[in-house]
């Protein structure tokens, strides 16, 4: 190896490790003049506080780190619904956009231009306590199919109660399995034999039919526990049993979704449109009807220009998720970097570790995304 | 031989200037915070970011409350005028941040005196302005008249990062009541929130309650229930480290308690300087040398009691003529039935 291209890349990581040793020594030497200790000891303490709304078991008597996994859980569960939602609305408005009906295209184009320029805190804001002062109380609620209650309370749903749950679980990851080694094959045999083989409708009697058996010969049994209402005082109600789902991840869930879904729009629209209308007129001209012009020519090239801008809108709308604090969802940063923080004081420790959870978060979208982006970029021969 | 002796004698009336410039300012020298705050020529205070009686701008930007009157207290004493104070609105979450980070040097925002944020994080408790305890607010149609009524599903609003959050903990749990805790960072939000309907309680120190009851759209649709579970003693804090500040402000807190004991008043202090009794006369600095205990002049506590008066004044002024608890309940004098007691000023 060359000496002389070595040596400045050293030079860099020394003043990197020097500039950080020195802000982290400074902050050692302060916090002892003040009187602060350092250390992770507390994450294993009782956390003495709760939690409205947890995926995992927790109350105040499990540990901060505890704590902790109940904010990052809620943090993934608020992003990816959100993530979810903002790809569908995105495509949908993104296409509608490009079409040639006046209406539709004008419509499209007043959402993204109105929604994508009004700052999200204040969409939040407004999605939460709008909801607010337009649902009804639960005693005054209209069931929703009998079985759904949409309160200011929460969105009551009703719940499975599972016999033998991993039974089930399992066909479907057996059913998920096979589907994977039909595709697998069908590809094969096309470029062999040039037979298509109906990978889509197998795969969709696959996904019924083992769940099924499962219930018929397995054992599998499912009850539905549907949400009643429940007095309080004389005025309060409230609904219990079923799934509850709180107001805060709805219309958190809700801002999030509709903010980053303009910006999925306009990458959608600029894929589509970044497609040279030869490469259509030429599928269609051999004969491809137009569901396979779509699938088959268009898209795969309009991915590879919507994919990395659209990366960083899932980005966005992970990191947005923590102005969830503003609202009272439990994420990441008000049970951890919130309430946890202020009950400990440790500002140092969670912090850091909530910076770097966010950087794994983030990482790891970027990772996923990235794969993806290279395995549907076009593949010299 | 003479050139060095010259030089020497230089040396030693150098070392002579300097010996009498830091017997000088020795108080002053020993508080890094005493020094800067002259220096700068204001106190940089922490308050709430809005709670009625304790500390409260209106739309002119003044400041008011008896939180806020601590600041002034010490800006009285250490610079002479009650107005020099830079107040900086804190959440609950900045507070001790930005107290620990020297972004502000007393806090004086309704916080609770609890053994780990004393011992644990950098920060020193100086004394008791406020004597609270937490209790819950409802809806009067709702028929609950007593803690005891509360049910299993109970939603209950509150702030994020206070001893609230663990104490409403404690309480349901010792009553066995399954309950969801709705955390928001800003007092605001909680309103907003237990207003619309989100909440069936909202729990918060019983003065907060009765400060943020007057923001509802019907106030009287709403009432506190009698009971007080927690102990909320609630007081200015300072950096752990500089002993000298923190004795300015306990005494400067400790005076305006100990003036309303003398029955010393703004209006009467200057003349209470010919009183017959000397504890009122050391109080408004005609006896003694306490200031220069402190590393200030003799006249530091007349200023505090002229400018901002004493503690009687400063809670009719804040929290009794605006009707948030017109009943001082514990925070009277104990020579009148209430749990206020300060150390003597000699």
């Amino acid at each position: 190896m060359n000496i002389k291209k070595i040596l400045p890349q050293l030079l860099t990581l020394l003043v990197v490790i020097l500039v950080f040793g020195f802000f982290s020594y400074n902050a050692q030497i302060n916090m002892e003049n003040r009187g602060i200790t350092f250390g992770y000891g507390f994450l294993s303490q009782e956390s003495s506080f709760d939690v409205q709304f947890s995926l995992i078991e927790y109350d105040g008597s499990h540990s901060y780190f505890r704590a902790y996994l109940v904010g990052l859980l809620n943090t993934i569960l608020v992003s990816v619904i959100g993530i979810i939602f903002a790809t569908i609305i995105g495509v949908v408005v993104g296409i509608a956009r490009l079409s040639n009906n006046y209406l539709i295209n004008r419509t499209a184009a007043v959402y993204v231009e109105f929604f994508r320029n009004i700052p999200l805190l204040l969409q939040i804001f407004f999605w939460y306590f709008a909801a607010l002062r337009a649902l009804p109380l639960p005693q005054d609620t209209e069931p929703m199919f009998g079985v759904f209650f949409l309160t200011i309370k929460g969105f009551f749903v009703p719940a499975f109660v599972w016999n033998n749950l991993d039974v089930f679980i399992y066909s479907i990851i057996a059913a998920i399995i096979s589907i994977i080694f039909i595709r697998i094959y069908a590809k094969k045999k096309q470029e062999n034999e040039g037979i298509q083989t109906p990978v889509l409708s197998i795969s969709i009697g696959l996904l019924l039919i083992l769940p099924i058996l499962s219930f018929l010969f397995g054992g599998v049994d499912a009850s539905v526990e549907i949400p009643v209402i429940k007095q309080l005082s004389q005025s309060g109600f409230t609904f219990e049993g079923g799934i509850k789902l709180p107001p805060e991840l709805i219309s958190l869930a809700l801002a999030l979704s509709l903010y980053t879904a303009t910006f999925i729009a306009e990458c959608v629209r600029a894929g589509v449109q970044g497609v040279s209308k030869g490469q259509k007129e030429a599928a269609a001209s051999i004969g491809l009807t137009p569901n396979q012009v779509l699938k088959l020519v268009i898209m795969p090239q309009a991915l590879r220009i919507i994919i990395p801008p659209t990366t960083n809108q899932y980005l966005n709308l992970t990191k947005n998720s923590s102005l969830a604090a503003a609202i009272a969802y439990p994420d990441l940063v008000l049970v951890f970097a919130g309430t946890a923080l202020m009950q400990t004081g440790r500002a140092i420790e969670i912090v850091s570790i909530t910076m770097l959870t966010y950087l794994s978060l983030s990482i790891s979208i970027s990772i996923f995304m990235n794969w993806y982006n290279k395995k549907i970029a076009i593949k010299e021969k | 031989m003479f050139k060095y002796l010259k030089q020497l004698t230089s040396l030693v009336a150098m070392v002579a200037v300097l010996f009498t410039f830091t017997t000088e300012t020795m108080a002053a020298k020993k508080s890094k915070t005493l020094k800067n705050t002259q220096k700068k020529g204001f106190v940089r205070c922490g308050v709430s970011q809005g709670l009625p009686g304790f500390s409260n701008a209106d739309a002119a930007g003044n400041w008011t409350g008896v939180d806020v009157d601590v600041c002034r207290a010490v800006a009285a004493a250490v610079l002479g005028d009650a107005n020099k104070v830079k107040f900086t609105p804190l959440s609950a979450k900045e507070r001790f941040t930005a107290l620990t980070s020297n972004e502000i040097d007393i806090l004086s925002r309704n916080t609770t005196w609890t053994l780990s944020r004393d011992a644990d994080i950098g920060l020193t408790f100086v004394g008791v302005n406020f004597y609270d305890g937490q209790g819950f607010m409802v809806r009067k149609n709702s028929g609950i008249s007593s803690v005891n009524d509360f049910k299993a599903g109970v939603s209950a609003c509150t702030n994020l990062g206070t001893t609230t959050e663990l104490n409403m903990r404690d309480f349901f749990n010792s009553k066995g009541i399954q309950y969801e805790p709705v955390t928001f960072e800003k007092a605001d939000e909680v309103v907003a929130a237990y207003d619309a309907g989100r909440c069936d309680t909202y729990t918060t120190d019983k003065s907060g309650l009765a400060a943020q009851r007057i923001k509802l759209s019907n106030p009287d649709d709403h009432m506190v229930l009698p009971e007080t579970i927690s102990k909320e003693p609630l007081g200015p804090v300072v950096r752990q480290g500089d002993s000298v500040w923190e004795d300015i402000v306990r005494w400067s807190l400790n005076t305006m308690i100990e003036a309303e004991e003398y029955g010393v008043t703004s209006a009467n202090a200057d003349s209470m300087k010919t009183s017959d009794n000397p504890a009122v006369k050391r109080l408004v600095g005609a006896e003694g040398e306490l200031g220069a205990a402190l590393g200030l002049d003799n006249e530091w506590s007349l200023r505090i009691i002229k400018q901002v008066g004493n503690y009687g004044e400063s809670y009719k002024r804040n929290i009794a003529d605006t009707g948030i608890l017109p009943d001082r309940g514990p925070n009277e004098l104990w020579t009148k039935g209430g749990i206020l007691y300060v150390p003597p000023a000699r």
